[in-house]
């Protein structure tokens, strides 16, 4: 039933650009391309979050390193410059994109290493904290634009395809997006996985065992935060832009509201959720400027109404209606 | 005899509280020892500075000669410290037999890898069948914590403690809350695993201190008012007050 | 000198605003265990409902009792509706019901006020500088503000340290369970609490319209900070509250006006002083990072 799924739902991924173009309607390859990117980004948060229990309130900062990462190369590769002096720029995405995890699992692990000294409440602030800092950090870099970010003029290159073209750019994406949920699923399979998901359900019991809780939450803490950095090099390549405004704590704080809504620590949750997110942001910004109101109660009633996320409504309606019927 | 735990001295604060008041205490290989002593007289917290959760504001430690008392709780547990809690503390949402894979887990290591299938790991989950096999907990192998009984519950706490293979086992109130029948099947487990492992027991079930312990300290306020034989603390006057000033349990 | 101690009176205005704020959310986390990102919500609330109160009536002071009102019963109504089914919850659920009220108010506010900052009233009798020192001219509004963090300072640590509810709040601070046990009435515990912090904030939103503009998002600006405050002083500690928005306030507004100037003398003026109001944006964040490494509860946590 569930490979049935899988094999279904990818088999209408690979179609997607030619039922839109079918349809004339581009914007929407545009949307479910942005829905591949942040499931990436959301399903890594929901690895620490769902799977590892650590509440991170400053996702978004990895996800704007990661993009920042394809800007300041792709700015050095203009200018011929190297950047400190000695690193050359890039417009090669297989050298872009690995850097970018790189670089985002290096932060995360700078982050986590402090962060993940403390717990509950002070974890969440003090992951904010981090990426208030990494935020006001390059809002501050007038070389690389401040505030207003960098604009890559052309996306980076890969085996002489045409990059421009929106399909080929959802092809490769979508290409980097399935290798990037084998992976995590791999992962939640381990033996790394398993003990993760020990640490979730009961840390103190796992001290106990012998497990060191520290190690493997950061280790932890450095994938979900280079998973960020591989969405953010995506969402760069994809918008031709990077900005502050990719580690702006709302923007952990929608990472959140994805991971929630599709459901929290469920393998497939993140994708549902972003898709739900974005789907529900276009179609209400479609229909009233005013459609965070919308947003936020429908917010509202998924939190306190559910425990389990769209899912877990639906479970729910379900039941309530075969009720209803009896 | 050597000795496997030293307790030398211990003293832990809790703003002006005296929890832990100067104890010092020895378990020597092949011996269960029992502590006993009035609700409220600092067993559970000399129990977590033992295994590390707590820090003691003074004292020393020794697990197998080796000073532990600034150690982590898993370096300890690696030393061959195991431990099982008072109000069970297990992986709720996993099964019986997930709850022992995990503790084999921790003890063949190789649990940083990301690439491998847990499932595949044969050697675990064949440990873990086995440490099952011939339990009243074998028939509810496939069963989630939170679907057990309270008396099963006590029983996998002492599976997993064991499944870790300690050298020495601190058992917080393992009969606590068990019916007569349950209570008779636990001591049976104890004097067995008695025999091969020794252990601190922390218990107010006095028939069960009496048929299992080897030596008995008498904690009171923190305090280590008595320490000997189990004939030797039956007839302690000094115990007796103590006790049965707090409560009518010694009998 | 003269504008050390300018900034320095600026600091302390700013401090006494964040404390108003983090005083009412320090309990609300420190005995509920809520965490409430829409404490700056009722910030705004209290901005709105008093300065539209004062500009319709002309009068700067019939403006805070309808500040005050506005925010409690918003506090109320937010308290009976959401944060009362979120005392359960865990942290994850808290953070994203209470992110959704943020959204709901901000829109609530766009919708019937607009986008635009809206005009704000000084009191006549503020609005004239004087001459505190030679040389040194002060706006009065300002020690206004500061005057009236420190009474409410004082009427808190009172009515804390010598009134039974302030008991109830201090034992519920260091054991919730505690006072669950005593049989004392946890609900109506809460919503006072609630409300009080609810009355605070939008005490401190009214007092901070007329020298920091009333619009929209003018809650998630201080609320990021307040935070930094609760959990730098210590989580249910109003001592904490106090001594880390007076800090905290203080250092913020001493980096953003110093700092660009002493970078100046090492870099390009444009560099320094995007860089200059860059750092100083961290400032606070770096401190509450360094606060946490020390001490993990903060400074003055309850019950440690």
């Amino acid at each position: 039933m569930q490979k049935t799924l899988i094999v279904v739902g990818l088999i209408v991924l690979l179609l997607v650009p030619t039922l839109t173009d079918l349809a004339g309607q581009p914007a929407l390859l545009s949307l479910v391309t942005r829905i591949l990117i942040y499931s990436i980004a959301a399903a890594s948060l929901n690895f620490i979050l769902g799977y590892g229990g650590m509440v991170s309130f400053g996702h978004a900062a990895f996800f704007g390193v990661g993009g920042y990462v394809v800007g300041i190369l792709f700015v050095h590769h203009g200018s011929g410059e190297p950047l400190l002096g000695f690193i050359p720029g890039s417009n090669q995405l297989l050298v872009t994109l690995p850097l970018a995890v790189i670089v985002a699992g290096a932060f995360a692990g700078l982050v986590g290493a402090l962060s993940l000294r403390t717990s509950g409440v002070q974890f969440i602030m003090i992951t904010l904290a981090f990426a208030q800092m990494l935020y006001f950090l390059f809002v501050s870099l007038k070389t690389y634009g401040g505030e207003d970010g960098i604009i890559i003029r052309r996306s980076n290159e890969l085996f002489g395809l045409d990059m421009r073209d929106k399909a080929v750019m959802y092809y490769v994406i979508l290409v980097v997006w399935a290798g990037f949920f084998v992976l995590l699923w791999r992962l939640i399979q381990s033996s790394f996985g398993t003990v993760i998901k020990g640490i979730r359900q009961n840390e103190r019991r796992m001290a106990a065992l012998g497990f060191a809780p520290y190690r493997y939450k950061l280790y932890a803490f450095v994938l979900a935060g280079a998973g960020a950095g591989l969405a953010g090099a995506l969402m760069a390549n994809f918008l031709r832009f990077t900005s502050p405004d990719m580690l702006h704590w709302s923007k952990s704080g929608e990472l959140m509201i994805m991971v929630i809504l599709g459901g929290v620590g469920s393998f497939f949750g993140p994708i549902l959720g972003a898709g739900a997110f974005l789907v529900l942001e276009s179609f209400l910004a479609g229909w009233s400027e005013h459609w965070p109101l919308a947003l936020g109660l429908i917010l509202l009633v998924v939190v306190l109404g559910t425990k389990g996320g769209l899912g877990g409504l639906i479970g729910k309606l379900a039941a309530w209606a075969t009720r209803g019927r009896t | 005899m050597s000795a496997i735990l030293e307790i030398d001295g211990l003293v832990k604060r809790f703003g002006g509280l005296l929890a832990t008041d100067n104890v010092s205490l020895t378990v020597n290989t092949g011996e269960i020892h029992a502590l006993i002593g009035p609700n409220g007289a600092g067993k559970s917290t000399l129990i977590n500075q033992l295994c590390g959760e707590l820090t003691p504001d003074e004292g020393r430690i020794r697990l197998n000669g080796r000073d532990v008392t600034g150690m982590t709780v898993p370096d300890r547990v690696a030393m061959g410290l195991g431990r099982t809690f008072q109000i069970t503390n297990l992986l709720d949402d996993s099964t019986v037999r997930e709850n022992i894979a995990m503790a084999v887990l921790a003890l063949e290591g190789h649990n940083f890898r990301i690439w491998d299938n847990i499932l595949r790991r044969r050697s675990i989950w064949n440990q873990a069948d086995a440490l099952l096999t011939g339990t009243p907990l074998e028939s509810r192998a496939h069963v989630q914590v939170s679907g057990l009984s309270h008396g099963e519950r006590k029983q996998l706490e002492l599976l997993v403690a064991l499944a870790r293979k300690p050298r020495l086992l601190l058992l917080d109130e393992p009969m606590a809350g068990l019916g007569h029948v349950e209570s008779q099947e636990m001591i049976t487990r104890l004097q067995e695993i008695g025999q091969t492992t020794p252990m601190l027991l922390v218990e107010h079930d006095m028939d069960a201190v009496f048929a299992l312990a080897t030596r008995i300290s008498v904690l009171v306020y923190g305090r280590i008012i008595a320490s000997g034989t189990v004939d030797h603390i039956r007839t302690n006057p000094e115990v007796r007050e103590a006790y049965l000033g707090a409560e009518d349990e010694l009998c | 000198m003269i504008l050390i101690l300018e900034q320095l009176l600026n600091g302390l205005q700013y401090g006494v605003m964040l404390f108003l704020l983090a005083a009412g959310l320090t309990l609300i986390f420190g005995i509920m265990g809520v965490i409430n990102l829409a404490h700056g919500s009722l910030y705004m609330v209290g901005a709105y409902a008093g300065t539209w109160v004062a500009t319709a009536t002309g009068s700067y002071w019939l403006g805070l009792p309808a500040a005050l009102a506005a925010a409690a019963l918003t506090g109320f109504a937010i308290e009976a509706l959401v944060i009362r089914r979120l005392y359960a919850r865990d942290h994850l659920d808290q953070v994203l019901a209470t992110f959704a009220l943020i959204l709901t108010f901000n829109q609530l506010i766009i919708l019937g006020f607009g986008r635009q900052p809206v005009f704000t009233l000084m009191p006549e009798a503020f609005a004239v500088s004087i001459e505190l020192l030679p040389g040194l001219f002060y706006p009065p509004y300002r020690l206004l503000i500061i005057a009236t963090g420190l009474v409410v300072a004082l009427g808190l640590y009172l009515l804390i340290n010598r009134t039974k509810i302030g008991m109830l709040v201090r034992a519920g601070a260091t054991n919730r369970d505690m006072v669950r046990a005593l049989g004392v009435d946890i609900r109506l515990l809460y919503t006072i609490v609630f409300g009080l912090g609810a009355l605070l904030a939008g005490l401190a939103g009214y007092m901070a319209g007329p020298i920091s503009a009333v619009q929209v998002g003018m809650g998630e600006q201080i609320l990021l900070a307040t935070f930094v405050v609760v959990v730098v002083g210590g989580v249910g500690s109003i001592k904490g509250a106090f001594v880390a928005g007076l800090m905290l306030g203080i250092i913020d507004t001493m980096l953003r006006a110093f700092l660009p100037g002493l970078l100046r003398h090492v870099m390009p003026a444009s560099e320094a002083d995007a860089l200059g109001i860059g750092i100083a944006s961290m400032g606070i964040y770096l401190l509450m990072a360094l606060v946490l490494l020390v001490r993990p509860k903060g400074l003055f946590a309850a019950g440690a």
